[in-house]
């Protein structure tokens, strides 16, 4: 065998990688990218020079299903795109379609949809929070927040049967009405929620390793927010008093009274603050809508063929993750001519890369847990 | 339009009218239903803004309407990215929430960009839609906003449509060697690139 020789110096320059670089690949199968993300890394010793996200291994075509099926028979599929936070998706495609055909909402169908939607997006940030702190290595958070999480999830399943893909809302307003017990499970949950929250801020607020871990990690600003589209959450913990809600109500959320909180530095400790405050805050709007459910019908003027005239319609809301936007195209027919999924996950995480320049490997891991993904919605 | 059993969309033959009810029937007369307007409410969009646009662009600048309340403007594709920074830099809209596209193979200009921006200062929403013929390129607004980075990437994935100055312009969602763009309305439901199917995941069909 002949004798191996380096190259000549000017070769390995650009043959060879240079000697203090390194490519790292992490995903698509690893615990800490929720699903499956793939991320390559580029490394100078155990600092980040920037990130290359690999997505669409969930991809299953939603928006072309869409087309092929008809306005209602579309419905259950949004569910699969964000499934931990399935009533919210459900809550943006009916609004959207309703626009279209122009139809007015009953009052209670209204208030249920409040309930059942901040419901799910106490348990959407309940994942978010256990799941996060698993990754950056608190394992007890992830038992405490699941076993909360199920009591969510029972309230759904006594209502629609189903726990996660609820498919809780029909166009035009409710399938069914609300169980005997509904109201008083709600405000129970609420009393349950108040305090665990209390738990969790004991547990993690004031831990030294946890505040190590996330100050200073993934810094965000208000301009980074805005130039990368990022919503929700993030924005709001870099100082951005801007929610869906109240900027541009839906759904009647402009009869109740509650705060958007708000955070400075939008490191990755802010955003963990606004969610906690945020799950708070979705309390107070629950026994609000709870006191003040009004009696009457649960379903509008819809007729049992869904055809709305040729037009189309932008209508977002806020999803626990951000804005969620569906724009839907109308040519007159059964069939949604188009469907465009706005997802807030995916547009959230095309900031990954700002926010892991300059930071450490093992941060990598914190910031993609804090943006708070779902793959699902990501790929669709 | 692809087959689905649901797609039945025959007008059903008039019912023969019901006999004239028996003398104390307590049943009240049915109320006729309302026919749905054939088209969405669209009325002209007039403000500040859209006078400013119209003064600036002039012909290049098609329909200024309200489409069921949403403000809406249509505009050449040359002249779009110069609406869109006039939007940005003088009229505070800094949030591109999203850049879509719509396949209409009948048109001549089959392909209709979307983009969405919202303006946080003035909390408004404005729609921009341009026309594009296959084979022309589209305005890349990167430059403008780093969102536009991802959204382009996906609609060059799903459309085949290319937008110019873009910097990474590889597909986002599909295998980078998948032959087809999937959300073209000649693309099937059930179709896929067989020989990438073949080759990477060692099956005949995925379906």
């Amino acid at each position: 065998m002949a004798e191996t020789t380096l190259a000549p110096p000017e070769v390995q320059a650009e043959t060879l990688l240079d000697s203090n670089e390194l490519v790292l690949n992490m995903g698509p199968q690893h615990p800490s990218t929720h699903g499956v993300l793939r991320v390559i890394l580029k490394l100078d010793g155990e600092t980040v020079l920037g990130t290359d996200c690999v997505i669409g291994y969930l991809h299953r075509g939603v928006e072309k299903i869409a087309e092929n099926r008809t306005f209602q028979q579309f419905a259950p599929y949004v569910d699969r795109m964000d499934y931990v936070a399935a009533v919210s998706n459900g809550l943006g495609y009916c609004m959207a379609v309703e626009k279209l055909l122009d139809v007015e909402i009953p009052p209670r169908a209204q208030a249920v949809r409040v309930i059942l939607t901040e419901l799910n997006r106490i348990a959407s940030h309940l994942l978010w929070l256990g799941t996060h702190a698993l990754d950056i290595g608190a394992i007890t958070p992830v038992f405490l927040c699941f076993r909360e999480r199920e009591e969510v999830l029972k309230i759904f399943e006594n209502y629609c049967g189903a726990r996660l893909t609820t498919h809780a809302f029909r166009i035009g307003g409710l399938q069914y009405e609300t169980y005997d017990t509904f109201e008083k499970e709600c405000l129970k949950f609420c009393d349950l929620m108040e305090q665990k929250l209390k738990e969790y801020h004991d547990l993690l607020t004031g831990n030294r390793i946890w505040v190590r871990r996330t100050k200073g990690v993934g810094i965000l600003n208000a301009a980074d927010c805005k130039d990368y589209g990022v919503t929700g959450p993030l924005i709001r913990a870099a100082g951005v008093e801007w929610d869906l809600r109240k900027a541009q109500p839906y759904c009647g959320y402009e009869n109740y009274d509650f705060d958007i909180p708000t955070a400075e530095t939008g490191d990755t400790f802010d955003r963990y603050m606004v969610r906690m405050e945020e799950m708070v805050q979705s309390c107070r709007i629950i026994r609000q809508a709870v006191d003040g459910l009004p009696e009457g019908p649960i379903k509008g003027k819809v007729g049992k063929v869904i055809k709305p005239p040729p037009g189309e319609a932008y209508v977002s809301i806020e999803a626990p993750k951000g804005e969620l936007g569906y724009y839907v195209v109308s040519d007159g027919s059964l069939n949604p001519y188009r469907v465009r999924v706005r997802p807030p996950s995916f547009v959230n995480l095309g900031a990954l890369d700002k926010m892991c320049r300059g930071s450490l490997v093992a941060d990598v891991v914190a910031i993609i847990g804090t943006i708070d993904i779902v793959l699902g919605e990501v790929d669709r | 339009m692809p087959d689905t059993p649901n797609s039945d969309d025959k007008p059903r033959p008039t019912p023969s009218p019901r006999p004239p009810a028996a003398a104390g029937a307590d049943r009240p007369a049915r109320r006729p239903v309302p026919k749905k307007p054939a088209e969405m409410p669209c009325e002209p969009w007039e403000g500040d803004l859209p006078a400013a646009l119209q003064d600036r662009f002039g012909d290049s600048l098609g329909r200024v309407v309200l489409l069921g309340g949403q403000k809406l403007l249509v505009a050449d594709i040359a002249a779009a990215f110069e609406v869109l920074s006039c939007l940005k830099q003088e009229h505070g809209f800094d949030y591109l929430v999203d850049v879509t596209a719509v396949h209409w193979p009948d048109k001549p200009e089959q392909f209709e960009i979307v983009w969405t921006l919202y303006s946080y200062s003035s909390n408004e929403r404005v729609r921009l839609k341009a026309g594009l013929a296959e084979g022309q390129l589209a305005p890349s607004v990167t430059a403008l906003y780093s969102s536009a980075n991802w959204l382009e990437r996906e609609v060059y994935d799903m459309f085949g449509v290319e937008f110019k100055d873009h910097p990474d312009l590889r597909r986002i969602l599909m295998p980078d060697e998948w032959e087809g763009f999937p959300l073209r309305k000649e693309y099937g439901i059930v179709q896929q690139d067989s020989d990438w199917v073949r080759e990477n995941l060692k099956i005949e069909s995925a379906q």
